[in-house]
C-alpha cells in the first residue's frame, strides 16, 4: 500500500492534524517561558510545572489515531498533547486546562500530565509505563460487552521496560484482547539512551515472547505508521488480539522545557531534524502532486488561527474558585 | 573548613565521600550518571567513579530497588534514588515486603544497608502524581528509617549516617529545598557544611527556634514556613518554638514532649496528607504523655485529604503555609 492508495482526504486530514500539533506545542513553549525570565523558575508564569512537549513525534500520534472513533481508548504518557490532540480532544479546554483555568478539561485540577477527556476515550499519566494494564481493561470491557472498540496504549522505550508492559502484554496476549501497545521509541528515557536502558534492539522484538504481531516502524514516514497501524487496529477490530508497533522518532525538544540537554550527543538533534515526519511529509505532499503550496497554506493558516484561538481562550478564562480544590475526591458527592 | 552549600550539592559530597571511604557503597537509579540526578543529588558523582559504581537504570523501580536487597545481602551497601516518591508504587513490594523486613524475618541474618533517596514535595503546579510527600506512608511499615533533611548541614550528616546505618533508611529530600537553578529554595536551606565528613544522628530532632507559648512541631520546608510564622507571631509578643523532627523514625519523643511541656500547647504542621498520618502521630505521641499538662487542644495543619491539584490558585489555597500558621497559633493562644 502506498500513499497513492490513501484517499486525498485522509492525507490532508493527516498533514492538518500533524501540522496543528506542531504548531500548537511550539506556541505552548513561548507561553510557557512567559513569566520565567530573567530566571528560570519552574513554578513561575501563566504555564506553572513541568511541560514534556512532542515536537517530533506527530506521527506516532496521527499515523494511529486517524483509525480510530471517539469509542476506542487512547491511553498516553506525561508526553501527550499530540494524542489528545490526534484523539479529537478539545483544544480550547485542553489549553485551559494546561493554563490552570477552571473553563480547562478538568477544571484546573488535571493539569498538562493529567488530560481526561471521557467523551473522547483519552487519558494520560504522569507514571511511566501505567497506561499498558489499564488498556487491557479496555480490551476486557470490548470483549464482554460485545463491542468492537480497541485501546490503544502509549509508552515511550522507557516504558517498555516497567513490569507492567510485560504482564500487560501476557494478559491481553492470554484473552485476545483488542489492545495496540504503542512503544513510542525517541531513544531517550529523560537522559538515559536506550541502548544504555533496553537489552534488545528493538521493543517490537519483545512480541514475539507473547506470540502476538510485533513491527517497528521509521517515524519518519507518517503514511508507513499510517499503514502499521492500519492493521493493528483491524485486526483488534476482527477480535484476532493484540498487536506490539514501535514507532522509531525524535525528539525535536528536550525532555521537558528546561531540560539543559547536555547528554545528548549533537548528532542526535541533527537526526531529530532529518527525521522530522512533518517536514518529510509536506514535501512529499507537493512531490507527489497531491496537494499545492496553496492548499497547504490554508491548512496551516487555519491551524494557527485555532491555536491562537485556544491560547486566547485559556488567557480571558478565569481560575477556578480556590474552594474548588477541596471538591471532588469522591463521586456522588463533596 | 565551612562553606555555603545547597542541599543538593551536601547530598552529592555526602555520598561521594562514603563512596571513597567504603569500596562497597554503590549508586544506582534512574537519571543519575550523567545527568546527575533530576534533583542533583548525585551531581558530579559519575565523572569520580565510573559507570559501574554509578549505575543508571532503566526505568525498571521494582527490578532495581528489589535488586539493592540482593546487593546488600552481599555485604554492598546500595544507594538507589526513586526519582519521585510519587512513582514508588510499582516498587513498593521490594520495599515494604522484603527490604523492610527482611531483618526481622530472617531472625536476624540478613541485613538491609540501603537507602532509598527519593523527592517530594509541591508547591509548583506538578500536581497530582509528581507534588506528593508520602513519608507518613513509609514511616507506617516497621522496618524503615524515615529521614527528613530541611537544610544543607543536616542534609550531609544525615546521609552519611544513612549509608552508615545497617538498616534501610528511606531519605526523603524537598524538591523546594535543594537549591536548584529552577525551583526557588528558601536561601535559609543553603547554610554552611563542614567539607570534612560528618554525621547528625539519625532520631535527633532539632529544636531550630526557642519559644515559650506554643511548641510548632514540623519537617522538611514547612521549617521554614514556621519559622516566618514564629517571626511575625514574635511581632504580637507571642513566642513559638519550632522543632524540626528531622527524622520520623526513629522518632525524637523526647525533645517532642520537653518542648511541649515547656510551651503547654503543640501545632503539628505538615506536608504530607492529613489523615492517618504524621500529623495524627506526633498528637498522640503527645497527648499519651502529657496530655494533662497541654494547655490547649493540640492543633495540626496538613495537607488535606485531597490529590494535589495541578492550577495554582488551588494547590496554594491548599497547602500549608505560613499565614495559615499564624492563623491558628493565634486561635490557640488568644
Amino acid at each position: 500500500m502506498g500513499v497513492e492508495e490513501i484517499p486525498k482526504e485522509t492525507l490532508l486530514e493527516i498533514y492538518r492534524t500533524m501540522h496543528k500539533i506542531r504548531t500548537y506545542e511550539e506556541t505552548l513553549a513561548k507561553w510557557y517561558y512567559e513569566g520565567k525570565s530573567p530566571r528560570f523558575d519552574i513554578s513561575a508564569g501563566p504555564i506553572p510545572g513541568e511541560l514534556h512537549l512532542s515536537s517530533g513525534q506527530e506521527s506516532a500520534a496521527v499515523g494511529v489515531c486517524v483509525h480510530l472513533k471517539d469509542e476506542d481508548a487512547v491511553m498516553g504518557t506525561h508526553r501527550a498533547h499530540h494524542f489528545a490532540i490526534a484523539k479529537g480532544v478539545d483544544l480550547k479546554k485542553m489549553t485551559a486546562e494546561i493554563f490552570g483555568k477552571a473553563t480547562g478539561l478538568s477544571g484546573g485540577k488535571g493539569g498538562h500530565m493529567h488530560l481526561f477527556d471521557a467523551a473522547k476515550n483519552f487519558s494520560c499519566s504522569g507514571i511511566v509505563g501505567a497506561s499498558f494494564p489499564q488498556a487491557v481493561g479496555v480490551g476486557i470491557a470490548a470483549k464482554l460487552k460485545g463491542e468492537d472498540y480497541v485501546a490503544v496504549a502509549v509508552g515511550g522505550d522507557g516504558a517498555a521496560n516497567q513490569g507492567t508492559f510485560h504482564e500487560a502484554l501476557n494478559l491481553a496476549a492470554l484473552w485476545k484482547l483488542p489492545v495496540i501497545f504503542l512503544i513510542e521509541d525517541n531513544g531517550w528515557a529523560i537522559s538515559v539512551p536506550k541502548d544504555k536502558s533496553t537489552a534488545v534492539a528493538k521493543n517490537s522484538e519483545r512480541a514475539k515472547a507473547y506470540g502476538i504481531p510485533g513491527v517497528s516502524v521509521d517515524g519518519a514516514d507518517v503514511i508507513a505508521v499510517y499503514e502499521v497501524a492500519k492493521e493493528a487496529v483491524e485486526r483488534a477490530r476482527r477480535g484476532e488480539g493484540p498487536s506490539l508497533i514501535e514507532v522509531r522518532t525524535y525528539r525535536l525538544r528536550g525532555h521537558f522545557e528546561g531540560d539543559p540537554q547536555l547528554y545528548r550527543p549533537k548528532e542526535d538533534f541533527e537526526l531529530a531534524k532529518e527525521k522530522d515526519p512533518l517536514a518529510n511529509f509536506r514535501k512529499l505532499l507537493l512531490e507527489k502532486g497531491i496537494a499545492t503550496e496553496e492548499e497547504l497554506a490554508r491548512i496551516e493558516e487555519e491551524n494557527e488561527r485555532e491555536v491562537r484561538e485556544a491560547i486566547d481562550f485559556a488567557l480571558n478564562s478565569l481560575y477556578p474558585e480556590p474552594e474548588e480544590a477541596l471538591k471532588g475526591v469522591f463521586a456522588g458527592g463533596e | 573548613m565551612a562553606r555555603k552549600l545547597p542541599m543538593y550539592k551536601a547530598i552529592a559530597e555526602a555520598i561521594a565521600q562514603e563512596m571513597e571511604r567504603d569500596e562497597n557503597v554503590f549508586v544506582m537509579g534512574e537519571d543519575i550518571g550523567a545527568y546527575g540526578g533530576i534533583f542533583g543529588a548525585t551531581n558530579g558523582l559519575l565523572e569520580k567513579f565510573g559507570p559501574e559504581r554509578v549505575r543508571d537504570t532503566p526505568i525498571s523501580e521494582s527490578a532495581f530497588i528489589g535488586a539493592a536487597l540482593g546487593a546488600a545481602s552481599k555485604g554492598m551497601r546500595p544507594i538507589v534514588e526513586l526519582m519521585f516518591v510519587d512513582f514508588f508504587g510499582v516498587a513498593m513490594d521490594q520495599i515494604y515486603n522484603h527490604i523492610a523486613k527482611a531483618h526481622y524475618m530472617s531472625g536476624g541474618q540478613v541485613r538491609m544497608p540501603i537507602v532509598i533517596t527519593t523527592a517530594i514535595g509541591g508547591g509548583y503546579s506538578d500536581a497530582a502524581q509528581h507534588s506528593q510527600c508520602l513519608y507518613g506512608l513509609f514511616a507506617h511499615v516497621p522496618g524503615l528509617k524515615i529521614v527528613i533533611p530541611s537544610n544543607s548541614y543536616d542534609a550531609k550528616g544525615l546521609m552519611i549516617s544513612s549509608i552508615r546505618d545497617d538498616n534501610p533508611v528511606m531519605y526523603f529530600f524537598h524538591k523546594g529545598l535543594m537549591g536548584l537553578g529552577w525551583m526557588p529554595s528558601p536561601d535559609e536551606a543553603a547554610v554552611e557544611v563542614p567539607e570534612e565528613p560528618y554525621t547528625v544522628p539519625i532520631g535527633e530532632a532539632k529544636v531550630v527556634r526557642e519559644g515559650d507559648d506554643v511548641t510548632i512541631a514540623t519537617v522538611s520546608r514547612m521549617v521554614y514556613e514556621a519559622l516566618w510564622a514564629a517571626e511575625e507571631l514574635e511581632k504580637d509578643g507571642i513566642s513559638a518554638e519550632v522543632i524540626d523532627l528531622r527524622t520520623l523514625v526513629p522518632l525524637d519523643k523526647e525533645t517532642l514532649v520537653n518542648s511541649v511541656r515547656k510551651t503547654g500547647r503543640l501545632l503539628v504542621v505538615d506536608e504530607d496528607y492529613m489523615s492517618y498520618g504524621m500529623s495524627g502521630e506526633i498528637i498522640a505521641t503527645v497527648v499519651e504523655r502529657i496530655g494533662n499538662e497541654l494547655r490547649a487542644l493540640p492543633r495540626r495543619i496538613a495537607y488535606p485529604d485531597i490529590p494535589v491539584p495541578y492550577s495554582r490558585v488551588l494547590e496554594r489555597f491548599v497547602l500549608p503555609d505560613k499565614e495559615k500558621i499564624v492563623k491558628t497559633v493565634k486561635d490557640m493562644v488568644g
